[in-house]
C-alpha cells in the first residue's frame, strides 16, 4: 500500500515527494531503485524509514538532503523544489538547510571534536569568536562540552556520535537526517543517541528522518515507513 | 559564496590534506624525488651550459683582434703565408711598441691524451704561440714550473687541461706522433679557454708539421677595441689578402652557438621527457593522497564544501610536493656541482674544452618555476577526479 500523499495528512509538509523515480546505471543495465514514490512529512516529526537492506533507504534520504538528484518526480523541501537546484546551489542548500548524521560518524580524524563542530559554519559568515560560541553550545546539548578538544580517535563510539549529531545541528537546520546512526554502536550508547534524537525532536521541534534497521529504534520514532522493491508502505512493520 | 566562506573552505581542506600527509611519507617522498630528479638534470645541464658561455665569454677580448684566412670557419682549416703575414701585422690600427707590432702568429693543432676520469682518449688543443702570445691573453701567468723555451720541444699546460688529463705531469715526456715533448710548466689565463690548451713554441710546431713560414692565424693587440673597423677596412682593401677579421669575443661566441645550442636542445628535451615521468610520479602520489581521502572530500561536500576548494587544495598540495622537489633538486646540484670541472667537446674547435659548472640563481629560479609546474601538472587530474567524484559515492566508501 501506498503512503497516503499530503492532502490527507494534517499540519505542514516540510518534505512533499512526488512520482520520485531514481535509477542508477551498472554498466549497460539500469537499476530502478525508487519507482515513483510519494511521500509526505510533517513539519516537528520523527520519522523511521526501514526496509531491507538494499531497498534505496540511504538512497532516498540522500535524494530528500540533496546529495543526489532523482531521475524523474518532484522533490520539495520546506516549499523549494530541490530537484530543480543546480549543483553548486545544492550544496549552499544542503549547508543552510539539512544536517546529516552518518552511520560511520565521517568525523574528521585529524580535528579535534570542536574543529569538527566548526566545519558546517565555516561555510557561515560568521566570525571566529561566534563560530566558537555556537560550538561550544552544541557540544554542551550533545553533552561533550568535556571532550571539546579531544580527536575522534580519543572518543569513543558513542561520543564520536554525539560529536556528529552536533556538527549536524550546529547550524541549526530544517532536517535532520540520520543513516543508521546507531547501526555500529552497541545496545546502551545506541539507546542514548536515540534519547538525544528524541529530545532534539521534542524539545527543539527538529523535523528528523532516520533510517534504521533496528525495530527498536524504530520504536523511538513516531512515524514508520517501510521500503521496498521501491515502493513505500505505512505502519509498525 | 562569500569570500571569507571560500576562504575557510580553502584553508580548511588544504589543512586537512597537509595534516594527512605523515601517513603519506612514503608515496610523496617519491614524488618528491622523482621531481627534484628532474629539476637536478636540468639545472645541470643548464648549468653546463652557463659554466661554458662563461669560460667562451672570459676568453673573449674585444680588442684582440682573430685574423684568419677568409672563409675559414675555424683556426683549423685557416693558413695565412709569410708574406700576408707581413703585411698584416703592420696594419693601422694594430698596437705597436719598441719590439714590434703586438702580434702573436699562432698554429693549431690536435693531440690524443687519455681523459683522468675515464681513461679514454680525448682531442686536446695543442697550439704554436708567437713570443707575444702570452701578453694577448688576460691574467696570463705560469703558475708550476716555467715557460718553454723557444726552439725546444718544450710544452706548457692550461690549467684546465692540466686538471682533466693524464700523462702531463710536470717533467713528464710526452710522445705525440714521431715527437717527444718535455712538460716544462703549467700555466693559467684567467679562467679562459686557453687553459683547456697546450702550448709551445709557433717555430718549433711550424717545423714539425712542415708548415714553411705559414701560421694559421694571427691574433693582434688593437689600440682600442673601436679600431677593429680600422685594421678589417684596411686588411679588405689591400688587393694581396683574403683574411676575414673579427674580434676574439665574436669569434669565441660564434665558435660555442653550436654547443650552446646543443646543450639547450638536449637539455631541453631531456628535462621534457624525465618531467613527463616525474609528472606519473606526481600523479601516482596525488591520485592515492586523494583516494586515501574519498570518504573525508565526500563528507565535507555534503556538509556544503564546493568543489573548487577541493581541486585548489590538492593542487596546492602537489604544488608544495614539486617545489620541495625542487629545492632539492636544486640544492643538491647546487652543493654537488657547483664550480665542479669538467670538460666537453668543443664544437666549434672538435678539442676539450674545460669549464666549470656554473649554478646561478636564475638557473635555481628556472628549476624551481619547472617543479611547480610538474607540480601543479600532476596534481590536476586527481585534483579533478576529486572533485566530481560524487557525493554519494564517496560516502559509500570506507
Ligand atoms: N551510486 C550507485 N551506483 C549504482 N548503484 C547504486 C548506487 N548507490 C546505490 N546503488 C544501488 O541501489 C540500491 C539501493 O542502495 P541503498 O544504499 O539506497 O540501499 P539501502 O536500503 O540503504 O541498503 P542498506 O540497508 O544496506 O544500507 C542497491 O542495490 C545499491 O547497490
Ligand atoms: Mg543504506
Amino acid at each position: 500500500m501506498n503512503a497516503m500523499p499530503a492532502e490527507a495528512a494534517a499540519g505542514t509538509s516540510i518534505v512533499r515527494i512526488r512520482d520520485l523515480v531514481k535509477d542508477y546505471r551498472r554498466g549497460a543495465e539500469t537499476v530502478r531503485v525508487l519507482d515513483g514514490l510519494s511521500l509526505d512529512i510533517q513539519q516537528g516529526d520523527f520519522v523511521a524509514l526501514m526496509g531491507p537492506s538494499g531497498s534505496g533507504k540511504s538512497t532516498l534520504l540522500n535524494l530528500i538532503g540533496g546529495l543526489d538528484r532523482p531521475t524523474s518526480g518532484t522533490l520539495e523541501v520546506d516549499g523549494l523544489r530541490v530537484d530543480e537546484l543546480s549543483e553548486g546551489s545544492l550544496g549552499r542548500w544542503r549547508a543552510d538547510h539539512v544536517g546529516f548524521i552518518f552511520q560511520m560518524y565521517n568525523l574528521l580524524p585529524v580535528l579535534t571534536a570542536e574543529r569538527n563542530v566548526e566545519l558546517p559554519l565555516l561555510l557561515t559568515n560568521l566570525d571566529r569568536q561566534q563560530r566558537m560560541r555556537r560550538v561550544a553550545a552544541a557540544l554542551k546539548l550533545v553533552g561533550l562540552e568535556q571532550r571539546a578538544k579531544h580527536r575522534p580517535r580519543e572518543l569513543s563510539g558513542g561520543q564520536e556520535q554525539r560529536v556528529g549529531i552536533a556538527r549536524a545541528i550546529v547550524t541549526d537546520p530544517t532536517l535532520l537526517l540520520c543513516d543508521e546512526p546507531t547501526g555500529d554502536l552497541d545496545r546502551k550508547s545506541g539507546d542514548e543517541i536515540l534519547t538525544l534524537l528524541e529530545a532534539l525532536n521534542a524539545e527543539y521541534g527538529k523535523t528528523i528522518i532516520m533510517v534504521t534497521h533496528d525495530p527498536h529504534a524504530a520504536e523511538r520514532a513516531h512515524r514508520v515507513i517501510h521500503l521496498d522493491k521501491g515502493m513505500l508502505s505505512e505502519g509498525p512493520g | 559564496m562569500s569570500l571569507r566562506s571560500a576562504f575557510n573552505q580553502l584553508v580548511t581542506v588544504t589543512a586537512m590534506n597537509m595534516r594527512n600527509l605523515p601517513s603519506r611519507v612514503g608515496t610523496s617522498l617519491v614524488a618528491v624525488i622523482g621531481i627534484g630528479g628532474v629539476v637536478a638534470v636540468l639545472v645541470s645541464l643548464l648549468s653546463m651550459g652557463e659554466g661554458f658561455r662563461a669560460a667562451l665569454d672570459l676568453s673573449g677580448r674585444e680588442d684582440v683582434a682573430m685574423i684568419l684566412r677568409g672563409g675559414s670557419p675555424d683556426e683549423l682549416s685557416s693558413s695565412i703565408g709569410r708574406e700576408e703575414y707581413n703585411a698584416i701585422v703592420i696594419a693601422p690600427g694594430i698596437a705597436r711598441d719598441a719590439r714590434g707590432p703586438v702580434v702573436s702568429g699562432e698554429l693549431y693543432s690536435i693531440v690524443d691524451l687519455p681523459m683522468r676520469s675515464t681513461g679514454t682518449g680525448a682531442n686536446v688543443p695543442l697550439r704554436g704561440v708567437g713570443e707575444r702570445g702570452p701578453e694577448l691573453r688576460d691574467g696570463f701567468r705560469i703558475v708550476a714550473g716555467r715557460m718553454f723555451r723557444s726552439g725546444q720541444n718544450e710544452v706548457i699546460v692550461g690549467r684546465g687541461a692540466f686538471s682533466q688529463f693524464e700523462n702531463i705531469d710536470l717533467g713528464r715526456e710526452v710522445k705525440w706522433g714521431s715527437q717527444k715533448w718535455r712538460v716544462v710548466g703549467v700555466f693559467e689565463a684567467g679562467g679562459s679557454v686557453s687553459e683547456s690548451e697546450i702550448w709551445t713554441d709557433a717555430v718549433v710546431l711550424r717545423g714539425i708539421y712542415r708548415r714553411g713560414n705559414t701560421v694559421q692565424i694571427i691574433r693582434a693587440q688593437l689600440t682600442s677595441a673601436e679600431a677593429l673597423p680600422v685594421v678589417r677596412a684596411a686588411l679588405e682593401k689591400d688587393p694581396r689578402l683574403n683574411v676575414s677579421v673579427r674580434s676574439e669575443k665574436a669569434f669565441y661566441a660564434d665558435q660555442s652557438r653550436i654547443l650552446l645550442a646543443l646543450i639547450k636542445y638536449v637539455g631541453t628535451t631531456i628535462a621534457v621527457l624525465m618531467g613527463v615521468g616525474a609528472v606519473f610520479a606526481a600523479l601516482n602520489t596525488m591520485y592515492s593522497a586523494v583516494s586515501s581521502r574519498t570518504r573525508e572530500i565526500a563528507t565535507l561536500r555534503a556538509l556544503g564544501f564546493g568543489a573548487a576548494p577541493v581541486v585548489t587544495s590538492v593542487l596546492l598540495e602537489s604544488a608544495v610536493l614539486g617545489l620541495l622537489g625542487g629545492i632539492v633538486g636544486g640544492l643538491l646540484v647546487y652543493f654537488g656541482l657547483n664550480g665542479y670541472q669538467a670538460t666537453t667537446l668543443n664544437f666549434g674547435s672538435f678539442s676539450q674544452l674545460t669549464f666549470a659548472f656554473t649554478v646561478t640563481p636564475r638557473l635555481l629560479v628556472t628549476g624551481l618555476w619547472y617543479s611547480l609546474i610538474l607540480g601543479i601538472v600532476g596534481g590536476l587530474l586527481p585534483g579533478i577526479r576529486a572533485a566530481r567524484m560524487p557525493v554519494t559515492t564517496g560516502l559509500r566508501e570506507l
